[in-house]
Order: structure tokens, then sequence, then C-alpha cells
């Protein structure tokens, strides 16, 4: 029996004008019940979770349906986008796009916006009317931006104070806000409360925007308020703002009052316990919360995050629905590129391990957050996580922050390897 | 007459090709821990192991034992590295051995 070969016996059969039967036969075998005999997956969102999830569900077995749901067909990415800030880069290296993905990996990809989720029809409905249904759902939407939190603050504003934390148009907003500024001008950063996307980031981009300075503004100054205590890789940022810009920089935290509860537009100010502020360009990053779509399908908890299983990802809320990436609650995990795409294989995983009834392999979470503090230094983060007690922890012992006092040379391999890593993580993602 | 040799067909064939589906579905291996874990060295190294044109060394093709004498080395910090270290201490060293021989098997 092992020796029939499924496709010359259909072809012969079809031959004998008696196909029909065959394909009926087929159907009723099978073990899906849809009119499709192949398991069918949607993802929402082709960022670092989703496109992840949709190549390596095919890549673990080609034999599943995936269509990838994204209305970009070109996807901005936000690690690098500190880099071209300082014009160490261009967009276009930023920049990627589904075709791989396609032509590839056999995904289909639909560039639309997913409106509404029927969990109990198994539905997914797009922007064009479009219903789509699934056997299992992934959702990577990113996140979205809490915009009341401090007074006179609106998403409008964001379109003067640009946040520049979901990368494209925003971007270039601020890119053009740093080039115009007058000489011996004044750049602020609000920064943002926990959790949000990439916790160095905003670090990073203050080390970025004094390069920028250094270069081609060399009087400006720079200062940070911050509703925090203490940040990512603090000693190690400091130490390169202090060797690299000497006073340029200045930082004030949540002991300092610093926390910002109001912003005026007019006169360009910002208030806080700490000090009134006025400044020439106002980077305001809001507090974060899980994007549009999961909180519309009801997969969010009182956090404004969505619960998920700490191994398989699948929504604790809602069953056969999954949630990868920054909207997800992934235990010590920080939300970023790297961490999105480790969730994104181990949720590929247990898709279709489920799928096939088949036992789900134990997992192990990665996580790392390279930094460019200038063109040639560069400092990391790494965690490595298994689950335990049923949360995403990290493994004593393992991870941590580049030494302090590393050899200039050290800097310097570690800022090649940034831009290694960000070369590997997107061939990875979008590429081959 | 011609309808029960149609069902007849039918219900061989379904006989016939519902064994090999099945065979199919049950030749499906369950996915390695080796092989998940791996996945994630992509993110650094380039995916399946294949060189993106950066600093980071790519990883198919590399010899297994070798591979986990040099991560052994690392992981006891007698071979330098600027990261691969603080990966290494999250790993047993038979973990090691399970990652390194799934990339061998790699194609460079
Ligand atoms: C300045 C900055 C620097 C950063 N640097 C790094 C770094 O160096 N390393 C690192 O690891 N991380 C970094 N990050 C973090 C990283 O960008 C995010 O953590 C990562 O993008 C999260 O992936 P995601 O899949 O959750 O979301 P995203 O990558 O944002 O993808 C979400 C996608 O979903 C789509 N989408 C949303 N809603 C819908 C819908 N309803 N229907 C269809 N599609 C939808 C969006 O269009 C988007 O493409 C940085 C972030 C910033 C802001
Ligand atoms: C964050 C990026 C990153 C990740 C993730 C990563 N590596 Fe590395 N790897 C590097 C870098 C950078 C080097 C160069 C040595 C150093 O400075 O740490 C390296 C070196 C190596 C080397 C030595 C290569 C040589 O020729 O000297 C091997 C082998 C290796 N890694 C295997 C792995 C394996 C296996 C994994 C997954 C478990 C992995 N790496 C995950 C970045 C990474």
């Amino acid at each position: 029996m092992s020796k029939f070969n499924r496709r010359s016996l259909i072809k012969g059969l079809a031959a004998s004008g008696i196909a029909f039967p065959v394909m009926s036969a087929l159907q009723g075998c099978s073990a899906q019940p849809s009119k499709n005999t192949k398991p069918h997956v949607v993802v929402i969102g082709g960022g670092f979770g989703g496109a992840t999830v949709a190549k390596y569900i095919k890549r673990f077995d080609r034999n599943i349906d995936v269509t990838l749901i994204e209305p970009k067909t070109e996807y901005m990415t936000c690690p690098g986008s500190n880099w071209y800030l300082a014009g160490l880069i261009d967009v276009k290296s930023l920049t990627h796009n589904y075709e791989a993905l396609k032509t590839k990996h056999n995904v289909k990809v639909i560039h639309q916006i997913a409106t509404d989720i029927n969990a109990a029809a198994k539905s997914v409905t797009l922007d064009n009317g479009e219903v789509l249904n699934y056997d299992r759902l992934v959702v990577s939407p990113g996140i979205d931006f809490i915009y009341d939190q401090i007074e006179g603050y609106s998403e409008e504003v964001a379109e003067i104070f640009p946040h520049a934390w979901q990368a494209g148009p925003q971007t270039h907003l601020l890119a053009k806000q740093i080039q115009e500024m007058p000489q011996g001008g004044k750049f602020l950063m609000v920064a943002p409360p926990n959790p949000y996307r990439c916790a160095p980031g905003p670090y990073e981009r203050i080390s970025m925007v004094a390069a920028y300075f250094k270069e081609h503004n060399p009087t400006a100054t720079i200062m940070i308020l911050d509703p925090k205590k203490k940040f990512s890789k603090q000693a190690l940022f400091y130490q390169g703002w202090q060797d690299l810009y000497g006073q340029m920089i200045e930082w004030y935290g949540a002991q300092d009052g610093a926390t910002v509860t109001k912003i005026d537009v007019e006169s360009k100010t910002a208030y806080s316990d700490f000090d009134e502020i006025t400044a020439d360009v106002i980077n305001i990053i809001p507090a974060q919360k899980a994007g549009k779509i999961a909180f519309k399908a009801g997969l969010t908890n009182e956090t404004g995050w969505c619960p998920v299983d700490q191994d398989t990802f699948e929504s604790t809320i809602q069953k056969d629905v999954y949630v990868v990436g920054d909207s997800s609650i992934a235990g010590a995990m920080p939300k970023s590129g790297h961490s999105a795409s480790s969730q994104g294989k181990m949720c590929a995983a247990a898709v279709v391990s489920s799928l096939n009834n088949l036992p789900m392999p134990e997992t192990r979470n990665v996580n790392t957050c390279y930094s460019l503090i200038s063109k040639d230094w560069g400092i990391s983060i790494v965690g490595v996580y298994e689950n335990r007690e049923n949360r995403i922890s990290g493994i004593k012992g393992a991870g941590g922050v580049s030494p302090m006092g590393m050899t200039q040379q050290e800097r310097k391999m570690e800022a090649d390897y940034a831009r290694g890593w960000y070369k590997s993580i997107t061939m990875d993602v979008w590429g081959s | 007459m011609k309808i029960r040799n149609i069902t007849l067909v039918g219900a061989i064939v379904g006989l016939f090709i519902a064994a090999p589906v099945q065979a199919e579905q049950q030749q499906m291996k369950p996915i390695s821990k080796a092989e998940l874990w791996a996945t994630t060295c992509f993110q650094c190294h380039g995916a399946e192991g294949q060189s993106a044109g950066g600093a980071i060394p790519p990883l198919a093709g590399y010899p297994a034992d070798i591979m986990a004498q040099q991560l052994k080395a690392i992981k006891a910090g007698t071979r330098p590295s600027t990261i691969m270290k603080r990966h290494l201490m999250g790993y047993s060293d038979a973990d090691i051995d399970a990652i390194a021989t799934y990339l061998g098997s790699l194609k460079p």
C-alpha cells in the first residue's frame, strides 16, 4: 500500500473519467470539516512577530495554508530607525517587502486591515468586507498609544511632536525637525513609562541624536524627562554619553519629579514637578498598549496587553487564537523585535504541533537588544528564557549586559555585530 | 449498475487514498527541541545558517563536533566572545550538542 503514489492514482482515475468521485472520496476521509482539505492559519500583522510566524509555519509544515494580513506593502523597521536619525544609514536599508514570503515560502499575503475577529465563528473580517475562515489565528499587531496620560497631548499633537515609535512618516518628520533645529537649540525627549516596546530604544535614540548634533550642531543641548527611576543599560549609556558627548545630554527621572503631566503646543513647553521646560524639538514617546485589533477582539486584560499561554502563546481568553510580539504578555521578556521573532517561532511550532496532533517541543525564548552609542560603539543586552511555573522567566546565570570598560576594539565589534544582527534578523523574517 | 460502480470505485479509492494521507500525517515527526531552539540562532547568524552578509559568521555546514567544542569553550570562557557566552549560559552541554548536531546537518 505504501508504494501507492497518491498523485498517479488520481491521474489514472481522472483519465478513466471518474475524477469526481475521487475528489469526494478525498474530502470524505479528510479530518478537516472545512471545504479546504488543508488546515488554514490566518496571521494578522506582518511585523517581526507575524511575518516570522507565517514563514515558520510553512517551514515546519508546508501542508498548512497560511494567509498573512498586513496593510502595508513595505514594512519599515523600528530597529535601525535611530541609526537613520544620525545619518548612518538610508531608509531603503530599513525597508522590507513581502515578495520572498509569497514566492519562496508560499504564504498568501493580503494587503488589508483586519477589522474584526469572530472567535466563535472562527473568522476574520477585512477592510474590504472579505471574510476569512481559520482553523488557527495568530495576532501580532504591535502597539497602540495611550494619548490621555499627558494633558494637552493627542494623536493630532503627535503630528507636531512626533513619537517616531512606529517607523514610517513619523520617523521622517522627527529626522527633519532634528536637521532643521536652530544652532544651539534644545532637543527634549519625554520618555515613556514601562512597559513599552524596546526598553533601550529611547536612550539609543538620544545617543544617535547626539551623534548628529556633534557633527552638525555642536552647541545644541539634549534633555530627557523620564517617568522612570532608571532605564535599560543605564551605566553603559552614561559612560558613552560622557566620553563622546560631554555635557550635551541631561537626564532627569521620577526621583527628580520629571514625570511630564502637561504639554503646551503653542509655547513648546513640557510641565512636570521638576521644571517647566521649553525646547525647539520635542519628541514625546507616549505610554503604550496592545494593538487596536487585540482590544476589538477581546484579547486584552486589565493591563491593556494580551495574556497568553507561556509556551504556545495561545490566548488564555480565546481558544485557537494566539498572540505574539509586543501585544502579548510574555513573562519577563522585554518587548522587542528579537523577542517577537523568537516568540513567533515557538508559536509556529505550537500551531503546527496542534494541527498535526503532535506533542509541542519544550520552548526556549531569547532576546537580544543591541544599541549604538555611536557608529563605532555598540552595547548589548541578552536574555535566555524558559517557562518556569507558568511564567516565561530568565534563566539564572545567562544573559545580562555588555561589561563596563570594554576596549575600543570590543565596542567596535559590538557595533559591527549590531549591524550584522540587523541583516540577519531581517533576512530571517522577510528575506530568503 | 453505473452508480454502484462509482460508489465501489469511490470506496476503494477512499481506502487507498486514506492510507497515504494518514501515512503522510504520521510521517510528520514532532518538531525536535534542538531544531526549534536552533532556529533562534538564525536571528543573528542568518536564516538556515546562511550568511546574511553581516559580521556575524554563518553556521550552516559547520562540522557539528567542532561547533560543539567551540561553543563549550565559549561557555567556559576559554574562548573569547562579546555576546555568545551570555547566550550559552542558558543551555546545558547536552543542549549544545543537540543544537550543534542539528545546525551541522544544514547545507552550507
Ligand atoms: C526606535 C525603536 C528602535 C527599536 N530597536 C530595536 C532593536 O534594536 N532590536 C529589537 O529587537 N527591537 C527593537 N525595537 C522594537 C521592535 O520594533 C518591536 O518590538 C517589534 O516591531 C514588535 O513586533 P510586533 O510583530 O509585535 O509588531 P510590529 O513589528 O509593529 O508589527 C505589527 C504589524 O501589524 C500590522 N497591523 C496592526 N494592526 C493590524 C490589523 N488590524 N490588521 C492587519 N495588520 C495589522 C502593522 O501594520 C504592523 O506591520 C525598536 C523599536 C523602536 C520604536
Ligand atoms: C545576539 C546574536 C547571536 C545569537 C542569538 C547567537 N549568536 Fe552565535 N555568535 C554571535 C556573535 C556576535 C559571535 C562572535 C563571537 C562573539 O563575539 O560573541 C558568535 C559566534 C558563534 C560561534 C563561533 C563562530 C566562530 O567561527 O568563531 C558559534 C559556533 C555560534 N555563535 C553559534 C551559535 C548558536 C548555536 C546559537 C543559538 C543557540 C547562536 N550562536 C546564537 C551572535 C549570536
